[in-house]
């Protein structure tokens, strides 16, 4: 199988309440927050890495996994990472965060999956910076390629998956065949969630959430294969059609009072907030 | 000028879904910038009965494809409808429910368009409708507009007031289901399986009880007879979810379900920002913790510091009290 992960850089999610709004409104300042590969994204590598292995031998690739990034030269730092958790090459398609919207990065990547011909294209639902959920779908339509978006459990199947999906009040499955685009949620890292043809029945990962590289495989990594390729030899001249106009902070809410026992706690629902 | 196209969503049984009242009020907000009238699209086994539902809502036209090939919602399936009918529109948007979320990005590829997910506001600039969305964790919001002919978004529920019925009736027109494309012909539903709950819908909840991992096994031991009392909805925070104390579509976050109660309570949640970004636009808050330093206490409206697994009985004692002496 050959599958093709696209991953985003973002500005580290655990200190979003440290970005800041300038008065003015025209940006949202990230300054200070390392980059790191978007947490959905790298569940998807991980996903990636389970599709392609027994998870008893997981050192042996039994299919290749291309990962994908869009963005300036040191997103090369995230690609180098993906190779060094077992990814075989990287391309990386070069431009700047703010030249690109949903719909030119769903434009790359489909041009891309055209040249490349995987079976199977992995992504995270959402960026957790834009939070638009949007690619892997409109990736799916471009192509009209099947879809499964939200993915907690995935089983390889011959010539497709069957997917398990969260979905509002309960799991939908879906079997879809290959070619096809499947974005993750985040319980496809539990240690049984994902099951290549190759793995045994009742296989659990001896680990939490993703692998990590050793550093043999880090030095490895240097020397694996990483294209780059231009934006505008993928999308033409294509420009961007979401334009954001402004941003501003939420405003912010402010701590409330303690309370001293359960029954402070309710007489103040019930006389101060009238919640009750 | 032109017009908006509203996308129903139906549950498994046929009928309307109360993300739809959501959606048709993010298309009244955005009807001035563009100046024409909104529709509503129904899709499923049943739309036209579904689409009774609809007609006292303000739309010139409520659209039915009933096709019995649209029993289980499959994207693939759907998406050749909407974009044949949404063509006709300026804007089509749907609830960002799971719903919402799976099918319209799928939409506006097929229609060239735009696309803003998840709007926690509309609002007019001239001609130009401006689409509020929350980013980085709700730590940021984006003002957006989209410079496609047809522009596609979906509405957060929770910052949508569900549209009232406004009178007259709107006349129900038949639309024949667009035949999918090779894609639909790759793709198979197998099974819904869907939690059955005697409780109120987390998204639509007046009241939200959400744990923690600090529960553990004892989650719905201690949850159910608070949520029993307030006629609450149960949620949960996503180490909860991940170590198995609850079920995964319980999780309240960024990347769970967003919720904006009127009452919210935080029982043994530390407060990460994901979490957060998932239930602070809820009225009251109330945290329950036994660390006095957890970060809930910086945004929750009352605080207790104390041991949940005595605090929560004491509560549920207190508040059917209260109750009691209410009437």
């Amino acid at each position: 199988m050959k599958i093709l992960v696209a991953l985003k850089r973002v500005a580290d999610p655990a200190n979003h309440n440290k970005v800041k709004i300038p008065a003015t409104g025209e940006k949202i300042d990230t300054a200070g927050l390392e980059w790191q590969i978007n947490p959905f994204d790298l569940y998807a590598l991980e996903t990636a890495l389970r599709l392609t292995e027994d998870g008893k031998a997981p050192k042996t690739r039994l299919g290749e996994v291309v990962a994908v990034t869009l963005g300036p030269a040191e997103t090369e730092t995230n690609l180098r990472s993906a190779l060094a958790t077992g990814a075989d090459r990287a391309i990386r398609v070069d431009t700047t965060d703010d030249a690109l919207d949903g719909r030119l990065v769903a434009a790359a990547l489909q041009k891309l999956v055209e040249e490349e011909k995987p079976d199977l294209v992995l992504m995270g639902k959402q960026v957790v910076d834009g939070e638009n959920n949007y690619v892997g779908q409109a990736l799916a339509e471009l192509l009209d390629w099947p879809m499964a978006t939200f993915a907690a459990t995935i089983k390889e199947e011959a010539g497709g998956l069957l997917v398990g999906r969260e979905v509002d009040g309960g799991v939908c499955t879906l079997r879809v065949k290959f070619p096809a685009v499947v974005t993750v949620d985040l319980r496809i890292v539990s240690p049984d969630s994902v099951r290549s043809s190759k793995t045994a029945e009742g296989f659990k990962y001896p680990y939490e959430e993703v692998r990590f590289a050793p550093l043999p495989a880090i030095m490895q990594a240097k020397k694996k294969p990483l294209a780059v390729k231009k934006l505008a030899d993928l999308v033409g001249g294509a420009t961007l059609s979401s334009k954001y106009v402004k941003f501003e902070a939420p405003p912010a809410r402010k701590a409330g009072v303690k309370v001293k026992d359960v029954a402070e706690l309710v007489q103040k629902l019930a006389t101060e907030a009238k919640a009750i | 000028m032109a017009d908006i196209l509203v996308v129903a969503e139906l549950t498994a049984e046929g009928k309307v879904r109360k993300t739809t009242h959501s959606a048709i009020t993010m298309a009244k907000l955005a009807q001035p910038a563009l100046g024409g009238s909104f529709s509503i699209l129904v899709l499923g086994p049943s739309a036209k009965a579904a689409a009774a539902e609809l007609t006292g809502f303000g739309a010139a036209k409520v659209l039915a494809c009933e096709d019995q090939s649209l029993a289980n919602y499959v994207a693939e399936h759907y998406a050749p409808t909407v974009a044949a009918v949404g063509k006709a529109f300026g804007l089509v948007v749907a609830c960002a429910s799971s719903f919402g979320k799976d099918l319209m990005p799928r939409v506006a590829a097929k229609l060239d368009a735009a696309y803003a997910g998840d709007c926690s506001g509309v609002s007019v600039n001239g001609t130009k409708v401006v689409f509020k969305r929350p980013m980085f964790a709700g730590n940021a919001f984006g003002h957006v507009e989209l410079g496609t002919a047809i522009q596609v978004a979906t509405a957060r529920q929770s910052e949508f007031e569900p549209a009232a019925p406004s009178g007259g009736s709107s006349p129900i027109e038949a639309v024949a289901k667009v035949a999918p494309g090779a894609a639909a012909s790759r793709v198979e539903f197998v099974s819904l399986e869907a939690v059955k709950s005697a409780r109120p819908d987390l998204g639509e909840a007046g009241v939200v009880v959400a744990g923690g991992r600090a529960l553990k096994e004892k989650f719905f031991d201690v949850l159910n007879p608070l949520a029993d009392t307030l006629s609450a909805a149960i949620g949960a925070s996503r180490a909860a979810c991940d170590a198995g104390y609850a079920p995964g579509d319980l999780q309240v976050g960024q990347t769970g379900k967003i919720v904006a109660p009127g009452l919210y309570f935080a029982i043994g949640i530390s407060g990460a920002i994901q979490h957060i970004a998932g239930m602070k636009g809820s009225k009251t808050i109330v945290a329950i913790n036994k660390d006095a330093e957890a970060p809930i206490f910086q945004l929750s409206d009352y605080g207790l510091v104390a041991d949940l697994f005595q605090a929560v009985p004491a509560l549920v004692e207190d508040l059917k009290k209260h109750k009691a002496q209410k009437g």
